[in-house]
């Protein structure tokens, strides 16, 4: 990647971490650790070149298509698809508050460029597939990308799309696992260990691909071989960061669901801003 | 008398007639294409059926991403692994979502047989019943399977439509004034002392209480309510302000179903004297299906009985 597109994209990356500390603050709740550790992966995909859509006409039948599985992540999509153009960015601060179009989890009726409303667990990529199956069908090559977490993946419903989709050849679907090891109850190798991820993915028929999810080469990369796979449906394990960029939320089981306070705002707001 | 066939052959053949002019239209199973006799629709369309295999949570999700890119899809499987299995499914990426997913669930109610209680489900009704949105659709016979099915591919949203393993008379082909309407019950015969009120394969059962009741000088109302939900208020609430009784006949649980929708209405209303007959909160068995009917109690002379109780109760009330 040119230094200046790279320059370009995690300058975006960090504004879609500004974006999810301040709602997440105005909300006073919320899940930021989640959402922190994709928003790298965020700024690839709506930005980058990777995902060919229109944020003046969000419903466009020939778009690519992005379910977000672990919906709780909501609040980095709000903020990727403000700065992206689908709606103002002063609407990221009306999150989770009654009359907002920004539900605590994704709503494809109410808020513009989000492909699925999500939030249960292991339902997404399912639609995920159905998306993709139906592009085979009508002979369209939009591609669908579903971004699902590592905790998720304990979901067995995980395994039936994984199943579904290899069965169909489904190669114009990327899942994107955010590794980011932590899940409500701790780490994710405590709570219930889903490795090896490769090992499971390549005997369900997929093919694997890695990434560092906050090196945006690496995610380039492994995006790049996933478009160029065909045959078979593709995987990116993103090895993330929980709560990556606000140094007290990183690696911290205890930032996955909830805001910050006055104080952890400022410091996190300064962190994100380079000032601290 | 009627001929008989089973409500589930009609969503093999009205598929496979709708195929033909919904290109749209795609058709889901989970390893019962035969039993549900969505097979009919595989011979003729293979390209626009998918086979999930023995995953129902996936199909839903699967289904909700095909409506969410303009398909209309029917997921079939047993009412148990549809409405009970996958209830979360259903309510999550085809309710909340307001998809255009149509759920064709057979083998509903004790009348599945020798399978026995793991695959009779009598709850089904209720759990769709409490998804915002949700309609729910029950056909009396084939002509009326088909019908609804027709009826409901051509609506926009999310429909459950439940299909039955039992052969039942096809009353509905033989009435020349038949019309169906999502939402709207059918008077079939009027009547003045009690009004019974039946969906499903209880309708044949509720006209053959009124040649029952007629011989102890009871003159009986008979409504199917092929629409659970939206309820037809308006007709159940009519018929209940002029007979002053109401029986309501299904085969489901009498907790949560046609009963209980009956129930609220009424009570909101025009309260009047109330019976239910139903599988009365116990679990089903192995039998035949005509054996497992009466001894749970769904049979025309137990809704002859309780249409004459309530009667007795409102005379004597």
């Amino acid at each position: 990647m040119e230094i200046t597109k790279r320059q370009e994209l995690s300058e975006i990356a960090r504004k879609i971490r500004i974006g999810i500390v301040e709602s997440t603050n105005a909300a006073g709740c919320g899940h930021p650790g989640g959402s922190l550790s994709i928003a790298d992966v965020l700024a690839w995909l709506y930005f980058g070149g990777e995902m060919n859509i229109n944020p003046n006409d969000p419903a466009w039948a020939d778009r690519d298509r992005l379910v977000l599985s672990k919906g709780h992540a909501a609040p980095a999509l709000y903020s990727t698809l403000a700065l992206r153009g689908f709606f103002p960015v002063e609407d990221l601060k009306t999150l989770r508050k009654p009359d907002s179009h920004l539900q605590g989890h994704p709503n494809m009726h109410k808020t513009p460029g989000v492909d699925m409303s999500t939030g249960s667990l292991g339902q997404g990529i399912s639609a995920a597939c159905g998306m993709a199956l139906s592009a085979k069908l009508d002979n369209k090559d939009y591609r669908v990308y579903a971004i699902v977490g590592d905790g998720e993946s304990q979901e067995g419903e995980v395994w039936e799309a994984a199943m579904f989709a290899s069965h169909f050849k489904l190669d114009n679907l990327c899942a994107v696992i955010d590794l980011n090891g932590l899940q409500i109850d701790g780490k994710v190798t405590d709570v219930m260990d889903i490795a090896p991820m490769d090992k499971k993915f390549a005997a369900f028929g997929w093919n694997v691909f890695e990434c560092d999810a906050h090196d945006l080469d690496s995610v380039e990369k492994a995006f790049t071989a996933a478009r160029e796979a065909k045959g078979a449906p593709s995987v990116i394990l993103s090895h993330s960061v929980k709560g990556k960029g606000v140094s007290f939320m990183e690696n911290n089981a205890g930032w996955h669901g909830k805001a910050t306070n006055a104080k952890e705002f400022e410091q996190a707001m300064a962190e994100l801003r380079g000032e601290a | 008398m009627a001929d008989k066939k089973a409500t589930r052959e009609a969503l093999g053949d009205e598929l496979t007639a709708l195929g033909a002019v919904r290109e749209d239209l795609v058709v889901l199973t989970a390893d019962l294409a035969d039993a549900t006799r969505v097979e009919y629709f595989r011979h003729k369309y293979p390209e626009r059926f998918i086979e999930c295999g023995i995953a129902e949570a996936n199909m839903m999700g699967v289904a909700a991403g095909l409506a969410a890119t303009g398909k209309v899809a029917v997921a079939s499987s047993f009412a148990m692994f549809a409405a009970g299995r996958a209830f979360e499914q259903i309510r999550n990426s085809i309710g909340y979502t307001e998809l255009n997913v149509k759920i064709a669930a057979t083998h509903a109610g004790v009348s599945v047989g020798e399978d026995g209680a793991s695959h009779q489900c009598n709850e089904d009704i209720a759990l769709m019943r409490t998804i915002p949105g949700m309609t729910v659709i029950n056909p009396a016979d084939y002509t009326e399977a088909r019908t609804a099915l027709r009826a409901a591919v051509e609506m926009n949203g999310p429909c459950y439509i439940r299909f039955g393993r039992a052969a039942v008379p096809d009353l509905s082909a033989e009435d020349e004034n038949y019309s169906f309407e999502i939402g709207k019950g059918r008077l079939l015969s009027e009547g003045k002392d009690v009004t019974v009120i039946a969906s499903g394969l209880t309708v044949a059962m509720a006209l053959e209480a009124k040649e029952i009741l007629k011989a102890d000088g009871i003159d009986a109302e008979i409504i199917n309510i092929h629409t659970i939900k939206p309820l037809d208020t308006e007709l159940v609430c009519a018929s209940a302000k002029k007979t002053g009784c109401v029986v309501t006949a299904e085969e489901h649980n009498i907790i949560g179903g046609l009963g209980s929708a009956v129930a609220e209405a009424l009570s909101e209303n025009c309260p009047v004297i109330m019976r239910r007959v139903g599988v009365e909160d116990v679990w089903g068995k192995s039998g035949s299906a005509g054996a497992l009917l009466d001894i749970y109690g769904i049979s025309a002379a137990n809704i002859a009985a309780k249409a004459k109780e309530a009667y007795l109760a409102k005379k004597n009330g």
